[in-house]
C-alpha cells in the first residue's frame, strides 16, 4: 500500500513522516515521532491510556488514523510540562497527592485533566469524574487522581489547595 | 490491532464523497467520527478496500433553524452538540441523551450522523428520532431524498441507505414551548451501550398528558416506537395504574437479544421501569 506524507505539529514542534493509511496515530506517535509516553492500552477506545490532544479536543489515538491528523496540532504527555522544565500544576498535583501506582494510565489522565481545566477551570468533585469518564485507571481507584485535578485546579486558579475530609 | 490495507480518501464536497462512493462500490465506506467503524476495522470484522473520510467537508458540520425545523449536519459531533445553547436551550432532551454516549473523548469525535446512519441497535440518537419525529436527508448520485427515522431502520446494522448514499443531516420539528421530556438510559457504566433505555416526549394541558411520544433503545434489531403505551397515557395524569399499562404495553414490543448486558426477561423488565421513569421525569418537566 501506498505510503501517504503527513505534516502536523507536536508538541510544539513541526513533524512529518511517511504513513500508510492504516497507520493508527497512537503508532505514529509511538514509533515514527518515538514519544512513547502515549500509551496503548485496550486498543478497543475504552481505556483512554492513548489519549492526546488534537486541536482542543481529548482524542483517543489508538481510533483515529495517523492520516487524519493531517495539519493538526496535537500535545502529548511529553508537551505538557512548563515552558522551563518545570513540573505543569497537573504533573505536581499527581506527585503531590499520589496520583498514580503503576502509572500506565497516567499520560493520559494529564492530557484529559488539562483539557478537562482548560475548558471548566474550576470543576466540581462529579465534573472531574465524568471529566475522566472515558480514563480508566486500575490501580487507584480514582480517589487520589481526583485529589490530584483538585489540587491543580486550586493552584491554576491562585487559591491554596484544602483537602475535603474523608 | 491494526487494521487491513485501505485507500484513503478526504473529499471536500458532498458531491465528490458520493461520485467517490458511486465509482468505487461496496469497497468503499464513508468515515464519520469513526467510533465504530474503526475499532471493527481493527477487529478485521469490517475491511473497506477504500475510507471516504467525511471530516474534509465543510457543509456537513453545524446547527441551524430552518424556519420551525432544527436542521444538524451530519458531522456534527456529540461535543458540538453539547457546546450548542441553542440545543440545550430548545431541544435539551438531545442534550440529555449526548451526555449519556461513551465517554468525553468519544464525545469529541462520535458524530450524530454516523449514530444515526449506522443501524447499531445500541446506539442511543435512533430511538430519540423516532420519538422526536425526525428526518433524515439522503444524497446520493440519483438525486437527494428526505426519509422519516420512522422508516429508516429495517434490522441491525439495516437501513434505508441505498449503496452511494450519504446521510448529509438530521432535521429535527422543534418541539412546543413547555413540553416534558426524558431519556433514561440503564447502562452497566460508563462507556456501554444501553442494557435498556427509553425516550419520552410529552405536553401537558389541564394537569392531564396532552400529547406523548416513547421511543426504545437496543431493546430489538431496530429502535422502537411505543405507540400504544404512548396512547395510553393520553387524558391521564399517570397515576400508577396507568404507568404500569404503559409499561407493559412497551414491554409487549420489545424483543431484546440476550447477551452479557442480561437475558431477555431481565431486559424487557427493565425496559418497562425506563419507561415509567422516563414518563414521570418528563411529566414532572413538563408546564
Amino acid at each position: 500500500m501506498a505510503k501517504t506524507h503527513v505534516t502536523m505539529k507536536v508538541n510544539g514542534a513541526e513533524v512529518e513522516g511517511l504513513v500508510e493509511p492504516r497507520t493508527l496515530l497512537v503508532h505514529f506517535i509511538r514509533e515514527n515521532l518515538m514519544l512513547t509516553g502515549t500509551h496503548i492500552g485496550c486498543e478497543t477506545t475504552h481505556c483512554g491510556a492513548c489519549t492526546v490532544d488534537i486541536d482542543g479536543m481529548s482524542v483517543k489515538s489508538c481510533t483515529m488514523f495517523a492520516v487524519q491528523a493531517q495539519g493538526s496540532d496535537i500535545t502529548t504527555i511529553e508537551g505538557v510540562a512548563n515552558a522551563d522544565g518545570s513540573l505543569s500544576a497537573l504533573q505536581e498535583g499527581f506527585r503531590m497527592m499520589h496520583g498514580l501506582q503503576c502509572g500506565f494510565c497516567t499520560p493520559g489522565m494529564i492530557v484529559r485533566a488539562q483539557r478537562l481545566l482548560t475548558e471548566n477551570p474550576s470543576p466540581t468533585e462529579a465534573e472531574i469524574r465524568m471529566g475522566i469518564s472515558g480514563n480508566l485507571c486500575r490501580c487507584t481507584g480514582y480517589q487520589n487522581i481526583v485529589k490530584a485535578i483538585q489540587y491543580a485546579a486550586a493552584k491554576i486558579n491562585g487559591v491554596e489547595f484544602q483537602e475535603a475530609a474523608e | 490491532m491494526i487494521p487491513g490495507p485501505f485507500s484513503y480518501h478526504r473529499p471536500a464536497t458532498v458531491a465528490d464523497a458520493i461520485k467517490l462512493l458511486s465509482d468505487l462500490g461496496d469497497d468503499a465506506r464513508p468515515l464519520a467520527g469513526g467510533h465504530s467503524l474503526v475499532p471493527m476495522m481493527k477487529l478485521r470484522l469490517a475491511t473497506p478496500e477504500h475510507l471516504i473520510d467525511l471530516h474534509g467537508i465543510d457543509g456537513l458540520k453545524g446547527i441551524r433553524r430552518d424556519g420551525a425545523t432544527i436542521v444538524i449536519g451530519a458531522m456534527t459531533t456529540q461535543h458540538d452538540l453539547l457546546a450548542s445553547s441553542d440545543i440545550a436551550g430548545s431541544l435539551p432532551i438531545l442534550h440529555e441523551t449526548a451526555l449519556l454516549i461513551a465517554d468525553p473523548q468519544v464525545r469529541y469525535r462520535g458524530t450524530l450522523g454516523g449514530n444515526v446512519a449506522n443501524g447499531d441497535p445500541g446506539n442511543d440518537m435512533p430511538a430519540l428520532m423516532l420519538t422526536l419525529g425526525a428526518s433524515y436527508r439522503l444524497e446520493g448520485a440519483s438525486g437527494v431524498r428526505v426519509i422519516a427515522a420512522s422508516e429508516f431502520y429495517q434490522g441491525a446494522y439495516f437501513t434505508a441507505l441505498e449503496p452511494g448514499e450519504i446521510l448529509t443531516s438530521i432535521l429535527i420539528p422543534v418541539p412546543a414551548a413547555g413540553h416534558g421530556y426524558a431519556y433514561e438510559k440503564l447502562k452497566r457504566k460508563v462507556g456501554d451501550y444501553a442494557t435498556a433505555a427509553a425516550a419520552v416526549m410529552l405536553t401537558k394541558a389541564n394537569g392531564k398528558v396532552a400529547s406523548c411520544t416513547i421511543g426504545l433503545t437496543n431493546l430489538s434489531e431496530t429502535p422502537l416506537s411505543a405507540a400504544a403505551a404512548a396512547k395510553l397515557v393520553i387524558g391521564t395524569s399517570l397515576d400508577d395504574a396507568t404507568l404500569k399499562k404503559a409499561a407493559a404495553a412497551a414491554s409487549a414490543i420489545m424483543s431484546p437479544a440476550a447477551d452479557a448486558r442480561g437475558p431477555v426477561e431481565y431486559r424487557k423488565h427493565v425496559g418497562g421501569i425506563m419507561v415509567m421513569r422516563a414518563l414521570q421525569r418528563a411529566f414532572a418537566k413538563a408546564a
